[in-house]
């Protein structure tokens, strides 16, 4: 068979649609059956869309890098769940385009750090990390208190989002702005809209003290919803072993 | 046979910017480390290192590796192929788009944009501006090779071909997005979740697998022979390792989501191909090694080949070390610690960085038609300097992966959870002030090397030559 490759060495672009072929066989076999949805994606209840002060903080979140020192996932090891709570599902992270999972683990995992420390400790550790964990060697982002959030175009974010398959409603799309603005205050008039369209679970409060939303507001939104959507109570693996 | 008049204008610019980037990238990369000893050193807002390590990987893959495969693959497939490379103008298209793709991919990172994909930060009219880059590269190669006058397609062209073209759809594939409009330089991906996770490792293990290294086992497929003055081992192992790296290489991308939420058949499958993939791997390596059969004395003379066999060896132990770390048992203690950091770089210094180096010394003094370097010492002291800080650095990082990886999942007597997170952190300490010293040599072995290629080209040390010697290829 050896004597035959003579053959595709006096013939480039032969050679071209071989090697076409032959790195198109494993992805093909790996990647297309995860979009049969059914069975990649177990269903659970409670996970949402981000709302827009969310999905702005998550925007943050991806500017700043973090998924370069924290991940976003949590294995179904005995220390991890211990260490950070209940195992990760797919479903957890069916609305972030991109993963978050991350491959390092310099800091924790943040997979369920939602509700883990109250929102001024959030405050503190991203004015200096130091602050709150002496030993950590996680960079300050104290600008974060000092920037508005971006929310003016977060709609347009949104209807992007909606192009890429997350359910985003025209309603969510036309209030954006005012959802994310009465997310960052306790008890604002547009509370009652926020929670008809993104339910009762969602948090709403001046997460950083301050009179403008900023974008430290719109990322400890995003943390502390993070891990806390799926009701993990009623989640039954497959197979029924738990 | 007469001698074509071959476009090395082109090569020397590529080689340039290889050492340029190189540095770059480099010292990029001991900042970073230092910031992880020191975190005083994140500075403001656009020093952080969030936003700095894509800077580093970036520098260092697609700059410094991406210039030197750009110009030893334009080098290589014009003297393989004995015809001038196609396209003056394509080619200085894709020496400026590629610079200006680099240019752009930074400042992205800088200003805080960026897809946040590992390896595929730069946002969407980076990436649409890369892809016509790489189309004229794909181009440009395809041409030249079409053009040619020798029969055979020689070796090294097999694997720079499989490169260019599977990086086309690699990136094709792992960008696709939404931007949010024109004139937003924020973009989502259409792919979400597990879906998402799958096509972004696919993307980026085979980023190691094509770009990092079928792009240069060409390199060494050609620059091997050429400096040992043997034809390469086996040609019938060349065909094997061949398509089986690249078919193989393709199906491991899932070992990067190991325990995840990722289907566990994928799983599997990603881990068997990763172990198979040891075999192919070190077909390439002993291909190379046993090139110096009856050759092996001139490792004694000529540092140069000594930095690519140092590069083989390098080769062989992080392709042992990758199946290794592929199993899911030893990847549960491994994946998220610096070990992996640190087989990265054994990779990527040892390996990527080596050979790059000895086809960058072996090219100067021709391009630049000079009798030889400046010095070959000082080639040796590059080698040895840059040796002893890879070795701390991937010492230090097993240590401090393995040791991390035990204390997180170490139980008290009572049952409890030994150390609590940050208490790990902190045992890292000595051994990022290790890291950032092997690092800092690495670094000063490249300066090293900047000194001597400068004295090469712009001294009057080294006497010019008017035709270079031109052996016929082996």
């Amino acid at each position: 068979m050896l004597n035959k490759h003579a053959v595709v060495e006096k013939n480039s672009f032969l050679m071209l649609i071989l090697i076409v072929v032959v790195i198109s066989i494993g992805g093909i076999i790996e990647v297309l059956p995860l979009f049969r949805m059914e069975t990649t994606i177990e269903p659970v209840k409670g996970v949402r869309p981000y709302t827009p002060l969310e999905l702005a903080g998550q925007n943050v979140y991806i500017r700043e890098g973090c998924y370069n020192c924290h991940s976003q996932q949590i294995r179904p090891l005995r220390d991890e769940v211990e260490r950070y709570g209940h195992y990760s599902l797919a479903a957890e992270s069916m609305y972030d385009h991109p993963f978050q999972w991350g491959s390092k683990r310099t800091g924790p995992d943040l997979a369920r750090v939602g509700g883990k420390y109250s929102d001024l400790w959030h405050v503190q550790h991203m004015e200096k990390p130091q602050n709150v964990v002496p030993e950590s060697i996680m960079p300050a982002y104290a600008h974060l208190a000092r920037k508005g959030a971006a929310l003016n175009e977060i709609a347009d974010d949104m209807k992007a989002l909606r192009m890429a398959g997350v359910p985003y409603t025209d309603e969510m799309i036309e209030n954006a702005y005012r959802d994310a603005l009465a997310q960052a205050q306790l008890d604002s008039d547009g509370l009652d809209g926020l929670i008809e369209r993104y339910g009762d679970k969602v948090i709403a409060r001046n997460f950083d003290g301050q009179e403008v939303t900023t974008e430290l507001d719109a990322l400890i939104a995003y943390l502390q919803v993070l891990g806390t959507m799926a009701e993990l109570k009623d989640y039954e693996p497959e197979g029924g072993r738990k | 046979m007469d001698k074509p008049d071959y476009n090395d204008e082109i090569v020397k610019k590529f080689t340039i910017a290889t050492i340029f980037w190189g540095v770059a990238g480099f010292a990029a990369g001991v900042f970073i480390a230092l910031q992880m000893a020191f975190p005083e050193l994140n500075i403001g807002e656009y020093l952080t290192f969030g936003r700095l390590r894509p800077l580093h990987t970036s520098a260092v893959i697609f700059a410094f590796g991406g210039n030197a495969l750009f110009a030893t693959s334009y080098f290589v497939v014009q003297r393989t192929c004995r015809t001038r490379l196609w396209g003056d103008g394509v080619a200085n298209f894709t020496f400026w788009g590629y610079q200006a793709f680099i240019v752009m991919a930074a400042v992205g990172y800088l200003t805080g944009v960026t897809q946040g994909k590992e390896y595929a930060e730069p946002e969407w009219y980076a990436d649409l501006w890369l892809t016509f880059v790489w189309v004229a590269y794909l181009i440009v190669f395809l041409m030249t090779m079409k053009n040619r006058r020798e029969p055979h397609i020689y070796v090294a062209n097999w694997f720079y071909l499989a490169f260019i073209v599977t990086v086309a759809v690699l990136h094709l594939g792992n960008n696709i997005s939404i931007p949010v409009s024109l004139t937003s330089t924020k973009s989502y991906s259409v792919w979400a979740g597990v879906q998402s996770a799958l096509i972004q490792w696919w993307y980026g293990h085979n980023a190691v697998g094509f770009f990092l290294t079928a792009g240069f086992l060409g390199i060494m497929y050609y620059f091997v022979p050429k400096r040992a003055g043997r034809p390469v081992y086996s040609y019938r192992l060349s065909i094997l390792h061949f398509w089986s790296l690249i078919f193989i290489y393709i199906w491991a991308g899932p070992h990067h989501l190991h325990y995840t939420a990722l289907p566990d058949w994928a799983q599997t499958l990603g881990m068997t191909f990763s172990i198979m993939l040891w075999m192919p791997s070190w077909g390439g390596m002993i291909n190379g090694m046993m090139t110096l059969s009856g050759a092996w004395h001139k490792l004694r003379q000529d540092p140069v080949l000594r930095f690519m066999i140092i590069s083989l060896a390098f080769y062989g132990m992080s392709t042992f070390e990758g199946p290794l770390m592929s199993i899911k048992t030893v990847n549960a203690l491994s994946h998220y610690t610096d070990w992996t950091i640190g087989h990265v770089h054994s990779g990527a210094l040892g390996w990527v960085a080596f050979i790059s180096f000895g086809a960058l010394y072996h090219l100067v003094p021709g391009l630049w038609k000079k009798e030889g370097l400046y010095s070959m010492k000082l080639v040796n002291t590059h080698l040895w300097v840059a040796t002893i800080g890879i070795v701390l650095y991937i010492a230090a990082m097993w240590v401090s992966g393995i040791m991390q990886g035990l204390m997180w999942r170490s139980y008290d007597d009572m049952g409890f959870l030994t150390y609590s997170f940050v208490e790990t952190v902190y045992a890292m300490h000595p051994f990022y002030l290790i890291r950032a010293l092997g690092g800092l040599m690495f670094l000063s072995g490249a300066l090293i090397m900047v000194y001597n290629i400068y004295k090469t080209i712009c001294g009057d040390a080294v006497p010019s030559t008017q035709d270079v010697k031109e052996p016929v290829h082996a």
